[in-house]
């Protein structure tokens, strides 16, 4: 990339927009095919042959409509889902010429809505049930958009001072701007849904309260921060939570200690390479991602990790951090380093990574953690039964403790498929569902 | 190389290409630019009493995304003075004295003025003449294109009035404005024409503004009718040419034109009767320009099939070209689908469900791959999905023999009339 000198336009969105010209000729290579496979493999169920040719007539608003509907936060998805292994990968025309930009079309039929301040949906004729949905992430704000259609009285809890979750503080601007994010709240908060912020379950008020107050209670909590590393050092400073970093880019004013430094993140999922190219951008000169296994294992999509190498981060294979090493003032230094070598394919296909017994050590100013994202550890407080963390559900969303449901990240793990935003959105969606059936079948009980 | 050379009741041209009387001839400029580039013939942009033309006068069909699937006009004939337009035609002509150069005429129906034109225009040394009796709209209303080119006698009247003065060839420019062309095609030739033309452009309104509700195109807030042209009229020019190519009083060369844009279009248009073809909205779409393709694709066409002449292209498939009553009722064919390239669109399956016949049923293979498949026995042969399927080679339509001998629905009818 062609990093500029003012930190501010480092953050700007890098993928352009497509123009009116460039959007109607790609719409208009659109086969519209019946029952399309693009459509079976978006997770939301995007009718995208029906918004692509609303595009081909101009019908804009009804273009955004058909993807806001199968998806309440269908404009951030446009930028952040791995189109290529979801409806793109599944586009006909990966088989004679190349797929249509679905992912660019929906960014453009959802900026069109966004930029003309379009009224897309309005609320279902209220049916005097209420549901409390904590966390105003993309399942949350999904569950909430679809229980306000429904016609229940929604509020959603949020622990940060504004809703959005992943989309809001999450994810790099340069991917998704900010005001994206907060469209799709407000979308959400039009329907009459009220969205309580810097309110955290748990402290500001308990899940009982909850259950006393509403119908039912959605738990949309997502995950939590970073796990420690648990190597002597990290306490430093001058280490970072990728996913700290990352939020600390989204607001408005942007740090400024990384410029002229030399850093490393250890890990290489999607946030390792977030934590990575936010460094770059904050003018680190040096980023290096480390990561103990090889690229072949490495989480991270591969447009991610091509992204991160244009912006001149390396990559260092088979390196575990064994200890933080720091000066008298406390600050970081260096990370002393094992060398790893995979071992055989274990029975769950992994290959472990073992020591080799050489050790090393990294010169640097700076350590972003980016190993994952540890859970709630309140859940198990308030009875809440989980497995490694992950909250347990029934087929139908409904946690151990009857009325609460959950959804999104903080399922995710239990064969709930990939932790896509994407996919969150959809758990979102189908929680609503549930609520609402076993709403409607409790009501026909009591009237019989 | 193959021989280009073609000929039209006697005017030659080194190649079949002209420009259609219309915009691109208007002017000696033009019409030597267009020499220049490679055109065979022009036939000049309609001569007569000058008269005033409207702004705007064009307007498009564009089809999605593609420019310009169909072309209107409400142009009339030339504006500029008649003594101009000869002085052009007679400096184009010495400069090009192996081109044809053909002279569009419209006046009035009356022997004087017929005479008085084909004398004048004669004389600066054109070619043949074109006689006008297409144009839809303007001139219709003061009884002259379209108006006379509707009434058979006016044809046959007119054409004799011009052929008992003129002594190049005479050719008929007829109007698809009327319900079966060879009635006026056969007067033109009772008429003493040495050569028809078609078709003139077809009677249309391009369309309306959705935002303002005003007509397209619209001068100064009314619209009227204009004439129609375009690749979308390339099929109605099709069958009107091959119903006067076989009309057994339609025993004269014809021109052909309508929609003509490519070297292939103009492939057909020989085989089904045309000596030549004139070419308008194409030019107007691209540039003058497109005759380098034209001709090298014609070229490489005559090669491959060993022809030594595109003469000898034409009229070669009129004799294809029958009525339904002869058709071999018969003849089946189904459609198969080539599982190793269809791309599983399912186009063909729910054009065939909703509108045709429900015969091409969705499948799973024992790898959870899903594929298509024709019912054949329930095809019915409609071509339908072939049509709508976006893969070359992914459908075709095969014959399905059934051991019935050939009967078609004539054949039938005499075979009952005859028990």
């Amino acid at each position: 990339m062609e990093r500029s000198e003012s930190i501010p336009l480092n953050f700007q969105e890098v993928e352009p927009p497509l123009s009116t010209q460039e959007a109607t000729d790609e719409a208009t290579r659109c086969l519209y095919c019946y029952d399309a496979p693009c459509i079976t493999a978006c997770p939301t169920g995007i009718d995208i042959p029906s918004f692509i040719q609303k595009i081909t007539t101009n019908n804009l608003t009804g273009s955004a409509r058909t993807i806001m509907e199968a998806n309440p936060i269908g404009a951030s998805c446009a930028r952040v889902c791995p189109t290529e292994e979801l409806c793109e990968g599944a586009c006909v025309l990966n088989q004679t010429s190349k797929p249509i930009m679905i992912g660019k079309l929906q960014r453009y039929a959802t900026d069109w809505a966004i930029q003309n301040e379009k009224p897309l949906f309005t609320a279902g004729k209220r049916n005097g049930q209420k549901v409390a949905v904590v966390g105003g992430g993309p399942a949350g704000l999904s569950a909430a958009r679809e229980l306000a259609l429904l016609g229940y009285a929604v509020t959603v809890y949020e622990a940060e001072t504004e809703a959005g979750g992943l989309d809001t503080y999450g994810i790099v601007s340069f991917r998704l701007p900010k005001r994206i994010s907060l469209w799709e709240v407000e979308q959400v908060k039009s329907l009459g849904v009220s969205i309580q912020t810097n309110t955290r379950i748990g402290v500001d008020l308990s899940l009982a309260e909850l259950q006393q107050s509403f119908d039912a209670v959605v738990l949309a909590v997502g995950m939590a921060n970073v796990p420690p590393l648990g190597i002597p050092g990290e306490e430093l400073h001058g280490v970072y939570d990728a996913i700290d970093l990352v939020k600390a880019t989204k607001s408005t004013t942007l740090p400024q200690q990384f410029q002229g430094k030399r850093g490393v993140v250890i890990g290489a999922g999607n946030t390792a390479i977030d934590g990575a190219t936010c460094a770059v951008r904050l003018g680190a000169e040096n980023v290096k991602v480390l990561y103990r296994r090889t690229e072949a294992e490495m989480t991270a999509y591969q447009f991610e990790y091509e992204f991160a190498k244009q912006d001149s981060v390396e990559f260092r294979w088979l390196v575990s951090p064994i200890a933080v090493l720091g000066d008298e003032k406390g600050r970081v230094t260096a990370l002393k380093c094992a060398e790893m070598a995979l071992a055989e394919a274990d029975e769950s296909g992994r290959r472990t990574p073992i020591p080799t017994g050489a050790t090393f050590v990294i010169k640097t100013d700076f350590i972003i953690k980016a190993i994952g994202q540890a859970r709630h550890r309140w859940l198990d407080d308030v009875g809440i039964a989980t497995h490694n963390g992950v909250i347990s559900i029934d087929h139908h969303y409904e946690t151990s403790v009857k009325g609460v449901f959950a959804c999104g990240d903080a399922i995710f793990g239990q064969g709930q498929g990939e932790a896509m935003v994407v996919a969150a959105a959809e758990q979102g969606k189908q929680a609503a569902y549930a609520i609402d059936k076993k709403r409607r079948s409790q009501r026909a009980e009591t009237s019989a | 190389m193959a021989d280009l050379i073609s000929n039209l009741a006697g005017i030659t041209s080194p190649n079949p290409f002209w420009l259609a009387s219309a915009p691109p001839t208007n002017s000696g400029y033009q019409v030597q630019r267009a020499f220049e580039a490679g055109w065979g013939g022009a036939v000049w942009k309609t001569l007569g009493e000058p008269i005033m033309n409207s702004t705007s006068r064009f307007a498009a069909l564009h089809f999605n995304g593609k420019r310009v699937a169909g072309f209107n006009n409400i142009e009339l004939i030339s504006d500029r003075p008649l003594d101009v337009n000869l002085r052009e035609i007679a400096d184009t002509k010495k400069r090009f004295p192996n081109h044809a150069i053909v002279a569009s005429l419209m006046v009035e129906p009356k022997q004087e003025k017929w005479h008085e034109i084909v004398k004048r225009v004669e004389a600066v040394g054109v070619d043949g003449l074109e006689l006008n009796f297409g144009c839809p709209h303007g001139m219709a209303e003061r009884g002259m294109g379209s108006a006379s080119g509707q009434v058979p006698a006016l044809v046959e009247q007119q054409t004799a009035w011009v052929k008992e003065v003129a002594t190049t060839p005479v050719i008929v420019k007829l109007t698809p404005n009327i319900t079966d062309i060879t009635a006026t095609a056969e007067a033109a030739a009772q008429g003493g024409a040495d050569a028809i033309s078609l078709i003139n452009t077809i009677n249309s309104l391009a369309g309306v503004d959705i935002d303002t509700w005003q007509t397209i195109p619209n001068v100064d807030g009314l619209g009227t009718h204009g004439g129609y042209c375009g690749p979308a009229v390339k099929p109605i020019a099709l069958h009107m040419l091959g119903d006067c190519a076989r009309h057994p009083n339609v025993d004269i060369p014809i021109s052909g034109i309508g929609g003509i844009a490519t070297w292939q279009d103009a492939v057909q248009f020989l085989l089904m009767g045309a000596s030549n073809v004139q070419v308008c909205t194409a030019a107007m779409h691209h540039g003058f320009r497109i005759v380098e393709d034209l001709l090298d694709g014609l070229s490489a066409y005559l090669e491959e099939k060993g022809l030594a002449s595109v003469q000898d292209l034409v009229g070669q498939s009129v004799h294809r070209y029958s009525e339904w009553g002869n058709l071999n009722l018969n003849h089946q064919v189904v459609a198969r689908i080539n599982q190793d390239v269809c791309i599983n669109c399912n186009k063909c399956h729910i054009s065939c469900e909703d509108t045709a016949h429900q015969c091409i049923g969705r499948y799973t293979d024992e790898n959870g791959a899903p594929y298509l498949k024709v019912d054949e026995d329930e095809c019915v042969g409609c071509n339908l999905c072939s049509i709508v399927c976006p893969v070359e080679g992914a459908i075709a339509m095969v014959p399905k023999p059934n051991g019935l001998p050939p009967m078609s629905w004539n054949e039938r009818q005499a075979a009952i009339a005859n028990d």
